[in-house]
């Protein structure tokens, strides 16, 4: 008697789609995805997205509540709000990508450096964060705006990238030497060393690769921390100025004496903000959830 | 014109009649029976802006006139409650010449300054001398205003005789200008610029602290030289720069007013919220923005550049839509509307960047700039970062200028280095202000004549023919004459574009009802020496 053995039905490897298991994974990062993509249209494709010219004043529609004609209401000085929010997402993306940027490469080559050479270099690189750590980032951004004189090119505003990428970098330095620090003592690392490679080498060919991820996800929540403190900058006169575009300036200035009348020239770029920076935040989060491995666990 | 005592008596009451009669006050005063005088308390009111400097004679700022003038005095000063007439500060009597070449000031005994120093007639001329012919390194926006001062002598040291080279029938009035405070003549020897920096003064307060960016603090002069003043044991000028920072103080009661002005917008907040409990004042005002190229730099020394970026504002669309949001309110000429040389709406319509037919104006503005070879054109408008009616006014000129093609960055900076960057000449194009305390032209014309007579005309032009009939217009004593030069001046002025008013503001002050003695008035210089005010607590 022979006995067949029960053939196994072939299985087919699944193919992996890194984007979908994303949205099975985390749909609220997907649908913040979303909001982030279409903030990213609105801004690029602003002059064909928005009904009418933001900085275009109509004293004949001063204070217009929301309507067919301004889904958003005018402000004081009638220009559209929904114009102006989509302009807004312009200089919000401008200036929260590109500080959050700066400031975090900057801070991940300097985590990266300081846990490199180690020892005394790493003392005065850590004791240097250290210091910039004691402020919150707000304080910090606050001050080196005051402190420093404006100065733009081709219309962005150079001195508010700089007062938020200078709080944002040790923030990422701390958390990037980190993950460095164990990439240090990987036996490629010291392959490299032995090798006779330069430091700048070792450091942006070996080690940096190596830390993407945690760079990548400060990368995607400081954006959000940025947003906010340029709207908060603009709000308290130092960022932007009037008439640019700007969700934090649309609710300072006039928004402060007629928000009681036209209750809509604040409540749509909160909610703008609000939007933005929860976008932001849930998807840095959801990145971070879906590459570590120890959250999969 | 040979000027006869008869002429001169008459261009005088002509001058005051027209020229000071002008003022239109469309305040009003609560006349209930006044409480009596309650003594001490110290006042805390709110000043919008820090000024980069303690010495009015080189300002043209209320900043530091509402920060400085408690702590001085000035020779004569105008009488709030019987404006616009004179009153003696430091003069205990005056003189005037009859053919007005001759002024003879009597000085109160026994004035001290803070420094325990007393006051003479040396303190007078040296104070005057730096005003009309300042040292090397000292600023004097006063300058044009003095400039017909011959001679100032000192025959005892309670007495000061000005000699005039020439007639100025507002002279009486220009030495009631708050701007002119006397300074210790040793103060001055040792170190010209020294009031820049320190305080030394004769008023009814004097000096305790200046906490930059929190407040300047006075306390009350016991040794001032009119008895019984001030009522207050000190004051507190707290500077907030945000308008609404400002209004919470008003409404919390950190501060009992804000005496430069607020929007209505903000009137009608505060009346909402604080109901009887805030008093609101109202008036015109003898302040304008202005639109100022600076003619030293390309492409601001072609006229046709200027006269087309003038064409380009509405200002009267502009004056409907601002006075809802802003202090800005009426179209003017370089004489403030409504007193009694300003330019009617007839003739003014018909001068560059007045017309109503706004679409015309504009076709004629780009055809101009085509013309000069800048359709293109791109430019930094520099502005100061106060809200009211600084911001609104950016925003509206920034709007109108795109109209015909014309990119604009609008930067805006605190009042020191906008002050600076303006009188360095490192602007292209600026929002200034002309800030008057009476409607009399020798003044309000001043802000305009070439810059080596007035350092305060920031658009830093040299016109002969504008200063040939300023100075012809100072010597008439026809008023109709006068006012045709006047006409003629205007006209030069606008047609050259150097500078050019925006719109002239609308002043409304909120104090609470528990602050007495303060008065209002058309100019928000007048006024704050502070020794008759009081709190009824």
């Amino acid at each position: 008697m022979t006995m067949d053995s029960p053939s196994l039905p072939a299985v087919k490897p699944r193919q992996s789609n890194v984007y979908l298991d994303f949205c099975r994974q985390q749909p609220l990062g997907a649908v913040s995805f979303v909001i982030i993509v279409l903030m990213m249209f609105a801004g690029i494709f602003s002059p064909l997205v928005a009904p009418y010219d933001p900085l275009t004043i109509d004293f004949a529609s001063l204070l217009a509540p929301p309507s067919a004609d301004h889904w958003c209401g005018t402000d004081a000085y009638g220009r559209d709000i929904c114009s102006r929010l989509i302009y807004g997402s312009r200089t919000a993306l401008v200036i929260g990508f590109t500080s959050s940027f700066v400031g975090s490469t900057l801070g991940a080559i300097l985590g990266i450096a300081s846990a490199y050479f180690g020892g005394r270099i790493d003392d005065w690189i850590q004791r240097f964060v250290d210091i910039l750590l004691a402020f919150p980032l707000i304080v910090l951004a606050l001050v080196v705006v005051a402190a420093f004189r404006k100065f733009s090119v081709g219309g962005v505003d150079v001195n508010l990238i700089v007062a938020i990428a200078i709080p944002i970098l040790p923030r990422v330095a701390r958390v990037v030497r980190s993950a460095a620090l164990s990439v240090r003592v990987m036996p490629y690392v010291d392959a490299a060393r032995a090798a006779g490679y330069s430091h700048t080498r070792i450091i942006f060919r070996h080690m940096a690769p190596n830390v993407v991820a945690p760079y990548l996800i400060m990368l995607t929540a400081f954006i959000a921390q940025a947003i906010l403190a340029e709207a908060s900058l603009s709000f308290l006169g130092l960022g932007v100025t009037e008439p640019t575009a700007a969700w934090g300036l649309m609710l300072s200035g006039n928004a402060a004496d007629f928000y009681r009348q036209a209750p809509w020239m604040i409540l749509f770029p909160g909610i703008a903000i609000s939007l933005a920076v929860f976008a932001f935040n849930l998807f840095g989060d959801s990145l971070r959830d879906f590459l570590d491995p120890r959250f999969k666990l | 014109m040979k000027i006869t005592r008869r002429t001169a008596l008459q261009g005088t009451a002509g001058a005051l009649a027209l020229g000071l009669g002008g003022f239109n006050f469309d305040f009003t005063r609560a006349t209930a029976q006044a409480p009596a005088v309650k003594r001490g308390g110290n006042l805390n009111f709110a000043i919008s802006a820090e000024a980069p400097h303690y010495d009015p004679h080189a300002s043209d700022t209320y900043a530091t006139l509402h920060l400085a003038a408690p702590f001085y005095s000035t020779l004569l000063r105008f009488n709030l409650s019987k404006f616009p007439a004179l009153e003696g500060d430091l003069a205990q009597s005056w003189t005037a010449a009859p053919d007005l070449m001759t002024y003879t000031f009597k000085l109160h005994p026994n004035v001290k300054f803070a420094d325990g120093t007393t006051l003479t007639s040396a303190d007078v001329k040296a104070t005057y001398d730096r005003m009309r012919d300042p040292p090397q390194g000292v600023v004097s926006t006063r300058k044009a205003t003095f400039a017909d001062i011959g001679s100032i002598e000192t025959p005892d040291p309670l007495t000061v005789v000005f000699k005039m080279k020439a007639v100025n029938a507002a002279m009486l009035e220009h030495f009631a200008s708050p701007w002119n405070v006397i300074y210790a003549a040793k103060d001055l020897a040792e170190n010209p610029a020294l009031p820049r920096t320190k305080i030394n003064g004769t008023g009814p307060f004097t000096f305790v602290e200046h906490v930059k960016g929190s407040h300047i603090a006075g306390k009350k002069n016991e040794n001032y030289f009119k008895k019984g003043f001030p009522y207050l044991d000190g004051f507190k000028g707290i500077f907030t720069l945000q308008a609404a920072a400002m209004l919470n103080a008003v409404q919390g009661g950190q501060v009992l007013g804000e005496f430069r002005g607020i929007s209505p917008a903000e009137r009608d907040r505060l009346v909402q919220t604080m109901g009887d409990k805030i008093r609101i004042e109202e008036s015109s005002w003898t302040l304008n923005l202005l639109v100022c190229f600076n003619v030293d730099k390309k492409p601001f020394d072609d006229v046709r550049v200027r006269k087309a970026l003038l064409m380009a504002i509405d200002r009267w669309g502009g004056s409907q839509g601002l006075s809802k949001i802003s202090t800005l309110r009426s179209v003017g000429g370089v004489v403030r509307p409504g007193s009694p040389y300003a330019t009617p709406e007839a003739e003014l319509v018909k001068l560059p960047g007045f017309s109503k037919d706004i679409k015309k104006s504009r076709e004629e503005a780009k055809k101009l700039l085509k013309e000069a070879g800048h359709e293109n054109l791109s430019f930094v408008l520099w502005n100061r970062n106060l809200a009211m009616p600084y911001t609104p006014a950016g925003i509206f000129l920034v709007d109108q200028w795109r109209q015909i093609g014309v990119t604009v960055e609008h930067k805006q900076s605190d009042t020191g280095a906008y002050l600076a960057t303006m009188n360095a000449g490192n602007h292209d194009v600026a929002i200034d202000f002309s800030n008057l305390f009476m409607d009399d032209t020798s003044l309000g014309l001043a802000k305009y004549l070439s810059v080596t007579r007035s350092p305060e005309n920031r658009s830093r032009s040299k016109d002969e023919a504008l200063d040939k009939l300023y100075d012809d217009h100072m010597r008439e004593r026809d008023p109709a004459k006068r006012k045709a030069i006047v006409r003629a001046f205007e006209k030069r002025l606008f047609e050259q574009g150097y500078q050019q008013p925006l719109l002239w503001w609308h002043r409304i002050v909120p104090t609470h009802k528990t602050l007495m003695g303060w008065k209002m008035s058309p100019s928000h210089n007048l006024g704050q020496q502070l020794e008759d005010v009081w709190i009824n607590a």
